[in-house]
């Protein structure tokens, strides 16, 4: 059963990755990658939260390991980078590298910190 | 159409981290989340790769190249988890674990991306800019 709830939770999630990511990209000027920052940084609060309520083993199968494992991304987000290095954008990539991990990391706790209240 | 695709490789991609990771918990037996470190790297690599041999020389169908790269790729590979492995570190006050994982994820996962774009461009001619569609 596990399996099954991964794989649901791994088809929404990144078919919501895939339009959102699209529609916020489509918007930005600078080139800067605002659509997977966007889902990486929601994907960290949400799983940090749903970590600290700490739900049911076939819930955490849906949501976490399916859902947001799927929802947020780590190759796209390095290939971003590697990207902008060659268009010689190395100040949008340092702000996209420094938002992602700073923001990633106190989001995720935050999280926690709500869920575990 | 692209979105299907992309829904399918969720799947897949989602499955494929799953049991990677139980794979790789079967043998490693420390706290330092190696499964996710190994998953992010190799899936970099692969999606660098990916991007210059086969989606920028229109190798395959656009839908499928979707499919693949941001389906299963993007899905395989995960940046919430490394978040919460890495806060679930500091909280347990393994420091150097918790640096080590982002440093390695860091600096480890743009060399691997680098090298993925350099060997897929190699073949392809020269490197194209651009974000990946």
């Amino acid at each position: 059963m596990t399996v099954v709830w991964i794989g649901i939770g791994g088809f929404l999630g990144a078919i919501c990755r895939f339009l959102l990511s699209g529609w916020f990209n489509k918007k930005s000027r600078v080139g800067f990658p605002y659509g997977t920052l966007f889902v990486n940084l929601l994907g960290s609060f949400l799983l940090g939260l749903i970590m600290g309520i700490g739900v049911s083993s076939g819930t955490y199968s849906f949501l976490g390991i399916g859902f947001m494992g799927a929802f947020t991304t780590f190759s796209t987000f390095k290939l971003e980078n590697i990207q902008l290095h060659g268009q010689k954008k190395a100040t949008v990539s340092y702000w996209y590298l420094g938002s992602s991990y700073i923001g990633g990391l106190l989001l995720a706790f935050i999280g926690m910190w709500i869920g575990m209240k | 159409m692209k979105v299907l695709f992309v829904g399918i490789g969720g799947i897949i991609g989602s499955l494929l981290r799953y049991y990677t990771g139980v794979f790789t918990h079967t043998w490693w037996g420390s706290e330092f989340p190696l499964g996710t470190l190994l998953i992010n790297l190799i899936g970099s690599f692969f999606l660098g790769w990916f991007t210059y041999r086969i989606i920028k020389r229109n190798v395959l169908h656009p839908a499928v190249a979707t499919g693949i790269g941001t389906g299963i790729v993007g899905s395989f590979t995960t940046f919430s988890t490394f978040s919460v492995e890495t806060v679930t570190l500091m909280k347990a006050q393994l420091w150097g674990f918790a640096l080590l994982y982002v440093l390695v994820s860091a600096i480890g996962g743009l060399l691997m991306s680098w090298a993925g774009c350099k060997l897929g461009s190699q073949s392809a001619g020269k490197m194209k800019g651009g974000l990946p569609s």
